[in-house]
């Protein structure tokens, strides 16, 4: 691996953040919209209390947080503090940081993600390889096209299904939260604590592995058609290899390429692929979070969760294109 | 890769419409979603014409939570919102949504996509550069640092919805359109095309375009698809049009009241079944397209 | 190279072979009642139109006729040392076992041929590992390396990826993979297909030295008739699916049997008459459509009323020459003298 290459890697993802922070550094200031006034909004419309001097509250927050400094020192202000991972302080929860929010609330997104997309991709994948392949059975052929109709359910549909039926009829499972709050006082390492986030999180993550498998199973089965044709899966066949062999080296191995693209983006897209789902379950992740930031008007907050999601992005493709050549040798690392 | 478009070509023998009916038979997926995508038009359109749905979709036109009955056969909800007006007006409104910002999606699209492949260079670059990099960073995320910074919360309407949709809807349309510019620039018909003394412009309206038309229908109803899908989640998270009956309004209102909990299954089940028929009828409408650009995979079912 | 080095002991025997595929608009017979017999040690040329079959004569040697293809009569017989075993007649698993180590392909697509996301080496291991299951690693890696030596290439092409190999080397790469397990029979289907000319003719000695080596016979599937005269013994001409004549390179250029054979050379370029190309009248039939009696009959310039009625004898001539025309009788004599100068029929 080439040092230059990997260095001109990193600059790219340094570049795709500082865009991504630019951007969210301008598209408040493009709009009439000023936060801590919608904060003080929000405030009066849920509990009633309206200062008298308003405007001078606002001001002096202004002057807290630097919004009165001309826009190029703001900017540069934003950056330093975005350099120093501070992401600025939560209006909902003052005067705990936005950092401090994410962080308690981002392991419980990267768990539960983390296990769903790695699951939707086997099953998805290993259903799709099986159904491109012209010796499959055909009702594993025929398996996809329920499972396509299936990933036109918005997992939010589905999970309200999955909590009507199995959690409020069958009370098979727990309605919500991400642990039995009566049994613990929060989060402890211990083997009943983890079945119990386990048994939490058996919903939300088929409402959200139901709704994916579909497209997972037909990208692999459209590029396992394709690859199955090729002269080398053939050659394989003449060379009188067993067809299991044949199966997971010649066939697999090429098709799932870009599957394996496609579940680089998958995790980078962590943060925010659950967030319906979560906020239907109120599974203490980021998907709740940022709902709670939504409807308090909390746009810091709500800022600070695009940025990660973008740096996540941003890591997740600097993860791909280090590691694609290592399942491609045709992809070099100095070509590009 | 062969383009078999079914519906063009001189209409000696059989008439373009038995043709497509023909073509139709065989390609189960277009079929049926398009037969779904019918149902549901002639439903919210019918609806509309049968019932007034500018009143009765919205709050107080009836009593509040009544299971269906002879009166109201899809119910009502707590606001007073009779469900069988709101279903066929929420469908009409989700659909424009979707239609505004896949067409927004497909111009935006088309032309950047046409620029990056038939001039290349730079021009190229950059296009082709913005696009990965819009791709890859997840739409709602995005969609909700607009929705909830620019719009004021209270005077979002469909419109503002088509709007953050469409912001977010080309990038698909682009990357297709780029990728198949650039394999037909090589082919013979357009350095026929240019020999005979074409402009660019006419190369790309008269050459180009007919043979990429179903790859275009697939990015429109894929676009449609992603900008329902988006609405949706701005939706459920109440960045919506809170004064409009769109399904995902239905749906936001209902969880809202604890629709599930409180066993008013009916004002939860409808506008589930209609996105799930509309979500289900695009994506066999896509399907089928893509059978007709890539007959290749239909071999393998 | 056109001797007859080693010929003895028979190789293969192809009796009746017929393959059929069940398409949308019809049965296709491919490959309709072939009869052929190698020795060993014997390379044969197997010519004829594109779409006349050959390819499928292959597919269906090597049992890898795919649905909607069947072979539905026939036997292959490979004599072995160890006893005979026709290929038709194996299971699944027996043909599995045969593939490479009694019969081996080298394919026409070399250049695609190979996993790209494996080294040369493993598969070359995968493809015996296949056959000998407890052979260890570095007997079967020095027997790779070896069979790279033998396809003059060097031993470190070993550790390769195939996209770091030219067209060439990889052509050899599959040559050396199909002489691993030393096999009885080799079909060779248009292998240098796709290379520059002189590119060409080094694989094909290569291809010729090492079957030399193994004494295997050798099917040399192609249309370039020079290329044929050059390294085949024998020739074999098919035409709509059956075989018209199989005559050893010398008769077959200097006095073909069959009016097909003869109009095939007649349009070869040679010293005599330069730049003349004399085609052939008339197009290949479609499989689907073919004509009553001979399929031949239509472009052929000795059609007789018999020719389109009746298909014609299998005969074999006191030489040995297989023909099937009516223009000659059981043993291959010239028969019909009369009449036999009539008018081409006009082509559909």
């Amino acid at each position: 691996m080439k040092i230059g290459y990997l260095v001109r890697r990193f600059l790219f993802l340094v570049f795709v953040v500082w865009t991504a922070a630019t951007v969210l550094f301008f598209i408040p200031r493009l709009s009439r919209v000023n936060p801590i006034r919608e904060r003080f909004a929000e405030i009066q419309r849920s509990t009633g209390y309206a200062p008298r001097d308003l405007e001078n509250i606002i001001k002096a927050f202004e002057t807290k947080f630097g919004l009165d400094k001309p826009l190029i020192e703001q900017y540069l202000d934003y950056m330093g503090s975005v350099l120093r991972g501070d992401l600025g302080v939560s209006l909902m929860r003052y005067p705990r940081t936005v950092v401090d929010l994410i962080g308690q609330a981002l392991p419980w997104t990267v768990i539960l993600l983390t296990v769903t997309t790695l699951l939707t991709f086997l099953i998805g994948t290993g259903i799709g390889a099986l159904a491109g392949w012209p010796r499959s059975p055909s009702w594993v052929k025929g398996m996809v096209t329920p499972l396509m109709v299936l990933a036109a359910v918005p997992g939010y549909l589905l999970g309200l299904l999955l909590i009507y039926f199995i959690a409020f009829r069958a009370k098979l499972l727990p309605l919500s939260g991400a642990y039995t709050t009566g049994r613990f006082l929060g989060p402890e390492l211990s083997i009943e604590f983890i079945l119990d986030v386990a048994r939490h999180a058996i919903l939300p993550a088929l409402s959200l592995i139901l709704t994916s498998v579909g497209f997972w199973a037909l990208g692999m089965r459209g590029m396992g058609v394709t690859v199955q044709g090729e002269d080398y899966v053939n050659f394989a066949e003449h060379k009188g290899l067993k067809q299991g062999r044949i199966f997971y080296w010649y066939y697999v191995r090429n098709a799932i390429l870009p599957q394996v693209t496609a579940l680089a983006l998958a995790f980078g897209s962590i943060v925010s692929a659950g967030i319906l789902v979560e906020n239907l379950y109120g599974f203490p992740g980021i998907g709740s979070l940022l709902n709670a930031a939504i409807l308090a008007n909390d746009f810091f907050v709500i800022y600070g969760i695009g940025m990660i999601t973008i740096v996540a992005v941003g890591v997740s493709m600097m993860i791909i294109d280090l590691t694609y050549p290592l399942l491609d040798p045709r992809i070099r690392y100095d070509r590009k | 890769m062969q383009l078999s478009v079914p519906i063009q070509g001189p209409s000696s023998g059989p008439s373009r419409l038995t043709l497509a009916l023909r073509y139709l038979r065989r390609n189960k997926s277009l079929l049926v979603g398009l037969g779904l995508l019918a149902f549901l038009l002639i439903f919210s359109i019918g609806g509309s014409l049968l019932i007034d749905t500018s009143t009765r979709a919205y709050p107080l036109a009836a009593p509040s939570v009544q299971p269906p009955s002879a009166e109201y056969p899809l119910g009502t909800d707590k606001d007073g919102r009779d469900l069988l007006a709101v279903m066929a007006r929420g469908i009409l409104l989700t659909g424009t949504v979707g239609i505004i910002a896949g067409s927004v999606g497909i111009v935006v699209g088309v032309v950047l996509g046409f620029l990056a492949g038939y001039y290349g260079g730079k021009v190229d670059s950059v296009i082709r550069w913005v696009t990965e990099v819009l791709i890859t960073i997840p739409p709602l995320i995005l969609q909700i640092i607009i929705a909830s910074t620019i719009v004021d919360k209270n005077k979002v309407t469909i419109f503002t919805m088509a709007g953050v949709a469409s912001i977010l809807s080309w990038m698909g349309t682009a990357r297709v359109v780029r990728s198949q510019v650039l394999t037909m620039r090589e082919r013979t018909f357009v350095s026929m095309a240019k020999l005979s003394g074409m402009s660019n412009l006419e190369i790309i309206f008269k050459e180009l375009m007919p043979n990429m038309l179903p790859y275009l229908a697939a990015s429109f109803v894929g676009a449609v698809m992603g900008a329902i899908g988006a609405t949706f989640g701005l939706e459920v998270l109440g960045l919506g049009p809170a004064r409009e009956p769109t399904i995902g309004m239905t749906i936001r209102w209902a969880q809202f009241h604890s629709a599930i909990f409180n066993q008013w299954w009916w004002w939860v089940l409808w506008p589930s079944l209609a996105l799930i028929a509309i979500f289900a009828s695009l994506s066999l409408i896509n399907r089928g397209l893509d059978e007709i650009a890539n007959p290749r995979v239909r071999r393998s079912e | 190279m056109t001797s007859l080095n080693g010929a003895g002991q028979i190789a293969l025997e192809v009796n009746n072979l017929q393959v059929t595929y069940y398409t949308d608009s019809g049965r296709v017979k491919a490959v309709d009642g072939v009869d052929l017999t190698l020795k060993a040690g014997e390379r044969l040329g197997l010519v004829g139109e594109s779409g006349c079959g050959k390819s499928t004569l292959a597919l269906a040697l090597m049992r890898m006729i795919k649905p909607p293809g069947r072979i539905e009569a026939g036997s292959a017989i490979i004599h072995t040392d160890m006893g005979s075993i026709d290929l038709l007649k194996l299971n699944e698993e027996e043909i599995r076992q045969a593939r490479l180590s009694k019969i081996s392909y080298i394919p026409q697509g070399a250049m695609n041929s190979l996993n790209p996301v494996m080294r040369v080496g493993k598969q070359m291991i995968d493809a015996m590992r296949s056959h000998i299951p407890r052979a260890s690693e570095r007997e079967l890696t020095e027997r790779a390396e070896q069979a790279l030596e033998s396809v003059e290439l060097k031993r470190s092409v070993f550790r390769m990826y195939p996209h770091e190999l030219s067209g060439g080397m990889k052509q050899r790469v599959c040559i050396a993979i199909g002489i691993l397990l030393s096999p009885k029979v080799i079909i060779a289907d248009e292998p240098t297909s796709a290379l520059d000319v002189v590119v060409q003719r080094q694989v094909m000695e290569t291809i010729c030295r090492v079957q030399e080596k193994i004494h295997a016979a050798v099917i040399l599937i192609g249309h370039d008739m020079g290329l044929m005269a050059q390294i085949t013994n024998r020739v074999a001409v098919m035409y709509a699916g059956k075989l018209v004549e199989v005559s050893t390179v010398r008769e077959m250029f200097t006095d073909p049997l069959h009016p097909y054979a003869q109009a095939l050379i007649r349009s070869l370029p040679n010293l005599d008459n330069k730049g003349i190309f004399q085609g052939i009248p008339g197009l290949a039939p479609s499989l689907l459509r073919l004509p009553s009696g001979c399929v031949f009959h239509p472009r052929c310039e000795h059609a007789m009323e018999i020719c389109k009625s009746a298909p014609p004898p299998k005969s074999v001539t006191p030489a040995g020459r297989f023909v099937s025309c009516h223009l000659y009788d059981e043993q291959g004599n010239r028969a019909h003298v009369t009449g036999h100068k009539q008018k081409p029929v006009a082509s559909p």
